[in-house]
């Protein structure tokens, strides 16, 4: 790769043969990272956010998965000090996990660039809500950019930079699922920006230390700067007007501009690329220009809250539009002002657990043993449905500890000993060492069972590595953080390890027994994912060869 | 004003190649020059549960999704699947599914979904070139002969349901 004044950085090839690529958003992100000279791409896996650090660690990139994703955003707020560009990336539930660093590194001048991508999941194809993250950028003060496709997601990823890196703040770049994870033209090399800084330290207490003696100072400098990005976004930012009718004016954003060109071709529009802070003299503007004006947005109602905060007189939509996905039907219907219930969907097959998956055998066993189990997020939350119906709860990374204990502390003794908690390796690093933590220090009066699923990958979202496998995202060796060490090192004194498929009646078994006990046990069913089983060996045959 | 887009649902079971045959087709409009989009839902439909997958093309593309009942074709892998599906189907638009296949005679049973997309090809303008390009880019070296001849089978398969229904395009 070479770098060129005028063009920026330019892949030896990419003029003549890979200036033009169909690509999905998550991909067009990792190409504008690499292009761009991120030095440190950082993240945990979530749908639909996980390709982005995939494709920049095989562009050539350095990506890293952290056990989670307020880990992850600290470890880029330290790149981003030392004045070269970070990128973190992460689901929309995810940024809940980070959201106290991120409150914070708002206040700080940063030395280089950091760029949050926030991939939310509107419909909820894979998560257990539709949180809208927007409300992220206004909560935080932390500017807020929106690509509608991938080749925005290119371009806004670099513009992301440029405005981190000339108002020395943090920039959130806010994506969906389809724009994350459709496939769309792109053009490389169409933004070019300057050259990164090499990375340096200078003290700066005032600009980096967060006691109170200096964040009051830097909270006034964090709302002079975003009046200023304000205004400037009014001027110059990456806004688009679209003139034609004006009997109808549409303000939008992200993926909901594309629906809106479909189904209204006639309509003005005035298309929204940064949606925090907003432009506001421009909305005004444009509403003026147009006999009717109507907000159309996925999810909450960002947009036509703030615009008519401001005094800007427009529609929203009706209420029922906020749940789920838009798509050109839903915009016609909202311009039509048609609340009439929608066709449902024919429900297709529900997704199973695989034939042969290890986590099959210990639902099995819970079930016949009538426990009560608080569950996680993972594969095996699979198992709340037919044929198991073994999961009573699932609320967030790593609740499945402390909700246990929360049974187990105001249940019925007879009820009390037969709450099962229940997660996976992955998510066990994620949230769960904090709560094993709680149930050695608070342990309830009749003991807890925790059952780690080990299935030596992070499964759902496509067999990410993480801690507990000991190889690093691109699959070399590293540290390896061992569960029942981890376990023992805290005081439990009765931990396990176990293959449940393989020992089936000897692990029904030890939880029995486990239950029946009244101390603290840790149980790892430990077997590796079918689907990633061949991998794993492989992985574990390279790094074998390597080391020797 | 641009002529509408074509439109084509892809429709099957996790694991079955739905995601592969929407990269082959969205490959092949895309090299052909014309604007492309693909979108489909990734995540829990790994796990064996309904997977589908729009393609749209043509001189522009907005919305990456079929809105229902504007697709000209549904492509379904799985027989089971083609009641969920069908309402993506606009009237008169065409259904491809297995039955046009006779899966004894591919080299390899996973390859109806290349199969399929040999169906497909009698009814778009791509030349055939550019569909086995397509699958030589999209495919792992090892398994090109058997889908290419999967690709064959499906392409002759559909001259048979032509004169059958008498569908045309």
């Amino acid at each position: 790769m070479q770098y060129s004044e005028t063009k920026g950085f330019i892949l030896e090839d990419l003029e003549q043969k890979q200036a033009l690529a169909l690509l999905s958003g998550d991909e067009a992100v990792a190409m504008a990272a690499f292009d761009s000279g991120v030095a440190l791409g950082t993240g945990y896996p979530g749908t639909p956010s996980t390709e982005i650090l995939e494709t920049f660690e095989k562009l050539g990139g350095k990506a890293q998965w952290s056990p989670n994703e307020k880990v992850a955003m600290e470890v880029a707020i330290g790149v981003a000090f030392s004045g070269a560009r970070a990128l973190v990336t992460m689901k929309h539930v995810g940024l809940n996990v980070a959201a106290d660093p991120l409150f914070t590194v708002a206040y700080i001048r940063l030395d280089g660039a950091l760029i949050i991508v926030s991939a939310d999941d509107p419909g909820m194809a894979s998560s257990q809500n539709e949180q809208d993250n927007r409300r992220y950028a206004l909560a935080a003060g932390v500017p807020m950019l929106e690509p509608s496709d991938s080749q925005e997601a290119y371009e806004f990823t670099l513009r992301a930079i440029e405005i981190s890196e000339r108002w020395q703040v943090p920039v959130l770049l806010r994506m969906t699922t389809r724009v994350c994870h459709s496939k769309t033209i792109v053009r490389r090399g169409t933004v070019t920006i300057p050259k990164p800084c090499a990375a340096h330290f200078e003290h700066d207490f005032p600009s980096r230390v967060m006691i109170p003696a200096y964040a009051k100072p830097a909270h006034r400098r964090l709302r002079k700067t975003l009046a200023e990005i304000a205004v400037w976004n009014d001027e110059a930012g990456p806004n688009e007007l679209i003139k034609g009718s004006s009997s109808l004016g549409i303000i939008t954003s992200g993926i909901a501009f594309q629906h809106v060109r479909e189904a209204a071709p006639e309509a003005s529009v005035l298309k929204l690329g940064m949606t925090y802070p907003l432009p506001l003299e421009r909305m005004c503007a444009f509403a003026a220009s147009v006999e009717r004006c109507i907000v159309m947005e996925e999810g909450d109602p960002y947009l036509v809250e703030a615009a008519r905060t401001a005094g800007i007189a427009v529609e929203g939509k009706a209420e029922t539009y906020r749940f789920g996905e838009l798509n050109s039907a839903r915009v016609r219907r909202i311009l039509d002002g048609d609340i009439s219930p929608e066709a449902k969907p024919v429900p297709g097959k529900p997704p199973a657990l695989c034939p042969g998956c290890p986590h099959r055998s210990v639902y099995t066993v819970l079930k016949d043993l009538g426990c009560i189990v608080a569950g996680d997020i993972g594969c095996y939350s699979l198992g709340v449905l037919p044929p198991f119906q073994a999961m009573d709860s699932l609320v967030c990374m790593g609740a499945a500890i402390g909700v246990g204990l929360g049974l187990r502390h105001s249940l019925p003794p007879e009820e009390a000993r037969r709450v099962v908690s229940v997660l996976g390796d992955s998510t066990f690093v994620h949230s769960g060492i904090t709560g094993l933590v709680e149930m050695v220090y608070n342990p309830p009066e009749s003991g807890h069972v925790l059952v780690i699923l080990d299935n030596g990958t992070t499964a759902m979202t496509g067999m990410q590595e993480h801690p507990g496998t000991g190889r690093t995202l691109d699959h070399a060796k590293t540290g390896k953080v061992v569960f029942e060490d981890l376990a023992r090192s805290m005081g439990v004194r009765n931990v396990y390890v176990i293959d449940p498929a393989q020992e089936l009646e000897k692990f029904k078994e030890l939880i029995q027994t486990c239950l029946d006990k009244k101390e603290l046990s840790v149980v790892i069913a430990r077997r590796d994912c079918l689907l990633a089983a061949r991998s794993i060996r492989e992985f574990e045959r390279c790094n074998e060869q390597q080391t020797n | 004003m641009n002529s509408k887009p074509t439109n084509v649902v892809i429709a099957g079971l996790g694991g079955q190649g739905v995601i592969k045959a929407s990269d082959i087709l969205a490959d092949v409009a895309f090299s052909a020059g014309l604007d492309v989009k693909k979108s489909e839902l990734h995540g829990m439909s790994q796990r064996g549960g309904s997977v589908s997958s729009d393609v749209r093309f043509g001189t522009r593309v907005f919305s990456p999704m079929v809105p229902e009942g504007e697709a000209d074709f549904l492509v379904v892998i799985a027989p089971d699947q083609v009641q969920v599906n069908a309402a993506a189907l606009r009237q008169g638009g065409i259904l491809i599914d297995p039955s046009l296949i006779d899966e004894s005679t591919l080299s390899n049973k996973k390859s109806i979904n290349v199969a399929l997309l040999g169906v497909l090809s009698r009814h778009l303008q791509f030349p055939v070139e550019a569909w086995t390009a397509a699958l030589g880019r999209n495919l792992p070296e090892r398994l090109h002969d058997a889908n290419l001849q999967a690709f064959s089978i499906g392409r002759a398969a559909e001259k048979t349901l032509e004169q059958t229904t008498g569908q045309e395009r």
